[in-house]
């Protein structure tokens, strides 16, 4: 609605209708401008790696809190799980945006498909070897021939790195993605990540005392994992919705960290809508993790951003491990102009 | 009547404290007992509860184990084809009720070289017996990670898995028994694959969920990692173990009443349920499934019957309490009636009036007794109070005439100075204080013939009544003997022989007497037994040093001794009886000679009346308030020299 306009209703209307028209300018005027550039708001799709959870908080949040709408943005979260693909439903278009690990989005990007991160989330990597203290693996090198449990596809590659990195060898056992095949002795080390199957195993009645746990970042795998991602095409027809994605997700992201029982009801209300096992202790636990992941303590600046070197560092050990045959420049494949403000 | 209530109060409240007192603790110690006896029964019956419980769940898991433990043998035992193992599962399906699904999962190409994988599996669908092909309908897992297949595959033995929502196999909350089978192949043994029957979950949390104790008491059921199975905190089923609850509670006791909980024992806790209630738990494993199942019986409830019968004591108690009050009122005040009435009429005989009548008491007990007591007491309080009245009458009557009497003696001595007026040639004075209303001393002046004055003092032995007769008697003889015979040896003799004889009463007297000679100033004297007079010269105080002489009256034949001095104009010559120089004071020092001698040293001499005075005021000083224990009698006598007008 443009000024000369306005000024020609003026003129043929009545006094009481003036103020009206003065009002509706006024609430105009205090909506973010791009709603005001474009009345109706945008619709957008976005798919997480996995089922509700504090995990994904931040865009549950963005949702509720109405962030997606006031950055114009009328955003839908489809399903995700067990038996969805994430990358596909991105990649077919399905899916705008798509919460994938680091690694994958490589692998996939080496494979031809022109995906963008345009936000990391998670710095660094959530990965934890666990064992019971009783079988006596202290180290690394201790875990030389015992059964090992890995997830499997791209949740494996920072484990598999190391033990290649150590010349570890040791008798692969798949795992689910239940921790009991760990916790009944079926094997003697668990993947877990640090938010969620550590916390299962310990709300299983089994004290951190009881457990030796390696921190996969420690031993020095930098692989960041949860990042916001779209594709090239995506970015290049609408970069503004783009922009105004990652700016309203690390917004939820933000309100959810500084709203933490506001995030675990609106979290454990998508649980329940999807019919997911909904413990808030657990979720809890999760929010308080993801945001030491995402916060990289004592590190300002690095909110939402994809480090050069991390990039760097996670492209070259894939490439020497054969998992990818190329990759792009780090400015073609992190495009979060927003991020870390 | 203040009194005879503060008994009735005391009473009451000494009876009813001690009721008080006596019966809490009766109270409390039958609380206390009845919940002990109370929770050693209850623990019994939680026990019993819970072991039928646990029986009735490991009956039923038991059926489902024994029949995929038989299924395994048999595949061990047996050659099968596709066929066989179909018909084997549907059967077993179909005869064992308690059996939701069963499948025989094959390792990836164990059943035959060209199958990867290979599951069938039956289950019941409303009635009737499916048939689903495991390998396809898990959409995203294929069978073998599952942990159904998974665990006991790798830990080479049966077992029971957690409970888990079999999504695309049976679709239902459900746990599942598996038995790995093996093949021996060229003496080795390999897996085949796994046998499994599920139970439907929901079959066995209703059996739990069905149990009601008392109003809020119930019976829970946890897996082996604490997750919640059945509970009436409906949420928390397959949602949350026992330790999200005590973390999101923040709760440590809760973590390790789970942990304990969880070890396979089983045990009987006081502890606040996940309900928030202070309840008894008794918590016991079902081995099989490592579960575990817990009764809880809320604390409060379980004492309710307990509290009851508590409060209705106590109700009774109260009652009887205030009915025991009652009576002791009613009887303290009837046993304290008959002593306000005493109280009272007491009252009045304590005012005086002694003609009051007493309550009349019958009764044999200590208040008729001490009505009696009293009875007695007032009569001869009466009696006493007569007699007084007359001993007083009789007593003011003496004395009055005693009164008399002093005044008779007091008149006998002379008491009109100066005695003799036209008489220049001496002065004297003297004055008697009695000690009590009639004395013994006397004193006494005349003239022997025409200058010569005789003068005399003397005490007798004794007071009152018989001593004044004795002073009389003995004044009158000195008298007329003085005047009879004019020397003092013969006069004292003389009176001396008189009064000795018929004395009967043993009384003596002392005696001093002397006569002047008025022209020459001479003194001659005797004295029996008396104090010696002083004599006061100008510069000069001094006892007379004379012969002592024996008290007149006791013997007869005594003999005394004239002598004799010569006073100088101006010379004073003063006498006096013991009464002065024997004064006390309060400390029982006595007046003495030496502070007579130096009180006549400081004394007037102009005046003998003056000299007396000052003396008599001297002793009052010394003595101060002191009763006077004795007559005081002085008498002092100043020769001026011959009157020349003579």
């Amino acid at each position: 609605m443009s000024l000369s306009r306005l000024k020609r209703i003026e003129s043929y209307s009545s006094p009481i209708l003036l103020v009206i028209f003065v009002q509706l300018f006024l609430l105009f005027a205090s909506v973010p401008t791009s709603v005001f550039a474009q009345a109706r708001p945008k619709k957008a799709t976005l798919i997480t790696l996995w089922v509700p959870q504090a995990q994904f908080a931040g865009y549950y949040v963005a949702i509720d809190k109405g962030i997606y709408l006031k950055h114009g943005i009328d955003l839908k979260i489809l399903r995700s799980g067990a038996g969805y693909n994430t990358f596909q439903t991105l990649k077919n278009g399905q899916a705008d945006f798509a919460v994938l690990w680091l690694v994958t989005a490589l692998k996939e990007r080496s494979a031809g498909s022109k995906l963008v991160n345009i936000s990391q989330t998670v710095q660094r990597s959530s990965m934890m070897l666990i064992s019971k203290k009783t079988s006596g693996i202290n180290r690394l090198e201790d875990m030389k021939g015992k059964k090992i449990g890995l997830w499997e596809g791209d949740l494996a590659i920072p484990a598999r790195t190391l033990f290649t990195k150590y010349g570890i060898n040791f008798r692969e056992v798949r795992q689910s993605q239940t921790v009991n095949l760990f916790l009944r002795g079926g094997i003697d080390v668990a993947s877990a990540m640090w938010y969620n199957e550590y916390h299962v195993v310990l709300n299983s009645g089994i004290d951190a005392d009881q457990l030796n746990t390696i921190f996969l970042d420690k031993l020095g795998m930098k692989f960041p994992e949860d990042g916001i991602y779209t594709m090239e095409k995506t970015l290049k027809s609408d970069p503004e919705l783009v922009d105004e994605f990652a700016k309203a997700s690390l917004e939820g992201w933000r309100y959810a960290f500084d709203h933490p029982d506001e995030a675990l009801d609106i979290v454990m209300k998508y649980m329940h809508r999807d019919e997911v096992p909904a413990n808030r202790s657990h979720q809890r636990w999760m929010l308080l993790r993801i945001k030491d992941l995402m916060m990289t303590n004592g590190e300002p600046g690095r909110f939402g951003i994809l480090q050069k070197d991390d990039y760097d560092a996670v492209c070259k050990v894939m490439f020497r491990e054969g998992l990818i045959k190329h990759y792009t420049e780090y400015s073609n494949f992190f495009k979060g102009t927003h991020a870390g403000k | 009547m203040r009194a005879s209530k503060s008994i009735v109060i005391k009473l009451i409240l000494v009876i009813m404290l001690s009721c008080t007192v006596i019966f809490s603790i009766t109270l409390s110690y039958n609380y206390y007992r009845s919940s002990v006896i109370l929770e050693k029964e209850l623990e019994n019956n939680a026990r019993n509860l819970a072991l039928s419980l646990v029986n009735r769940v490991e009956a039923e898991l038991l059926s489902v184990s024994k029949v995929a433990d038989g299924m395994s043998r048999t595949l061990e035992i047996c050659r099968y084809d596709k066929q066989n193992i179909h018909s084997l599962i549907k059967t077993t399906v179909e005869q064992n009720p308690s059996i939701y699904g069963s499948t025989i999962a094959f390792e990836p190409y164990a059943f035959n070289k060209t199958r990867r994988f290979y599951a069938p599996y039956y289950f019941r669908d409303k009635g009737t017996i499916q048939f689903k092909p495991l390998e396809e309908s898990y959409n995203y897992l294929q069978y073998i990670y599952w942990d159904w297949y998974q665990i006991p595959r790798e830990l080479g033995r049966s077992e029971w898995s957690e409970p888990y929502f079999d999504e695309g196999g049976g679709n239902i909350l459900m746990t599942t028994y598996s038995v790995p089978f093996y093949e021996v192949h060229d003496g080795k043994k390999r897996l085949k694959g796994v046998v499994s029957a599920d139970i439907g979950l929901e079959s066995l949390t209703k059996l739990i969920s069905s149990v009601k104790i008392l109003k809020s008491g119930y019976a829970s059921l946890y897996s082996r990692t604490g997750m919640v199975l059945a509970h009436p905190l409906k949420e928390a089923i397959m949602n949350e173990t026992i330790f999200n609850i005590a973390e999101e509670r923040k709760d440590p006791l809760l973590r390790e009443f789970g942990k304990k909980m969880l070890t396979g024992e089983s045990g009987f806790v006081h502890f606040k349920s996940l309900t928030g209630i202070k309840s008894w738990i008794y918590y016991a494993p079902i081995r099989s499934t490592g579960w575990t199942l817990t009764v809880v019986f809320p604390e409060t409830e379980l004492l309710e019957n307990v509290r009851k019968l508590s409060l209705t004591m106590a109700g009774i108690g109260i009652t009887g309490i205030i009915f025991l009050t009652l009576t002791v009122a009613f009887i303290a005040s009837s046993i304290t009636k008959p002593l306000r009435q005493l109280a009272a009429a007491t009252q009045v005989v304590a005012s005086g009036n002694f003609e009051v009548a007493l309550p009349d008491v019958h009764t044999k007990d200590e208040v008729g007794i001490l009505t009696n007591a009293f009875q007695m007491m007032t009569k001869s309080l009466k009696e006493y109070i007569r007699n007084l009245t007359e001993t007083t009458a009789a007593k003011e009557r003496i004395q009055s005439e005693l009164k008399v009497a002093a005044d008779i003696q007091l008149s006998l001595l002379p008491r009109i100075f100066p005695p003799f007026p036209d008489h220049n040639d001496f002065d004297i004075f003297a004055l008697m204080d009695p000690a009590k209303e009639v004395g013994g001393d006397f004193y006494d002046f005349f003239f022997i013939d025409r200058d010569k004055l005789c003068f005399l003092i003397a005490d007798v032995s004794d007071k009152g009544v018989p001593a004044a007769l004795y002073m009389m008697v003995t004044k009158t003889l000195l008298k007329s003997e003085g005047q009879r015979l004019g020397d003092p040896d013969i006069i004292l003799s003389s009176v001396n022989n008189i009064l000795a004889v018929d004395d009967d009463s043993c009384m003596f007297a002392t005696v001093f007497l002397a006569v002047l000679d008025l022209k020459n100033g001479e003194v001659r004297f005797a004295n029996a037994g008396h104090n010696p007079p002083v004599l006061v010269k100008e510069h000069e105080v001094k006892c007379l040093s004379l012969h002592t002489g024996f008290v007149i009256g006791p013997m007869p034949d005594s003999c005394y001794k004239t002598e004799k001095i010569t006073l100088s104009p101006g010379d004073i010559l003063f006498l006096y009886t013991d009464g002065v120089t024997e004064a006390k004071n309060y400390e029982e020092m006595l007046f003495g000679e030496k502070r007579l001698i130096e009180s006549l040293n400081k004394a007037p001499t102009d005046s003998v009346k003056e000299m007396i005075y000052s003396i008599r005021e001297n002793v009052r000083i010394f003595s101060q308030d002191c009763s006077q224990s004795d007559d005081i009698t002085m008498l002092a006598i100043k020769y001026n020299g011959p009157d020349e007008t003579k």
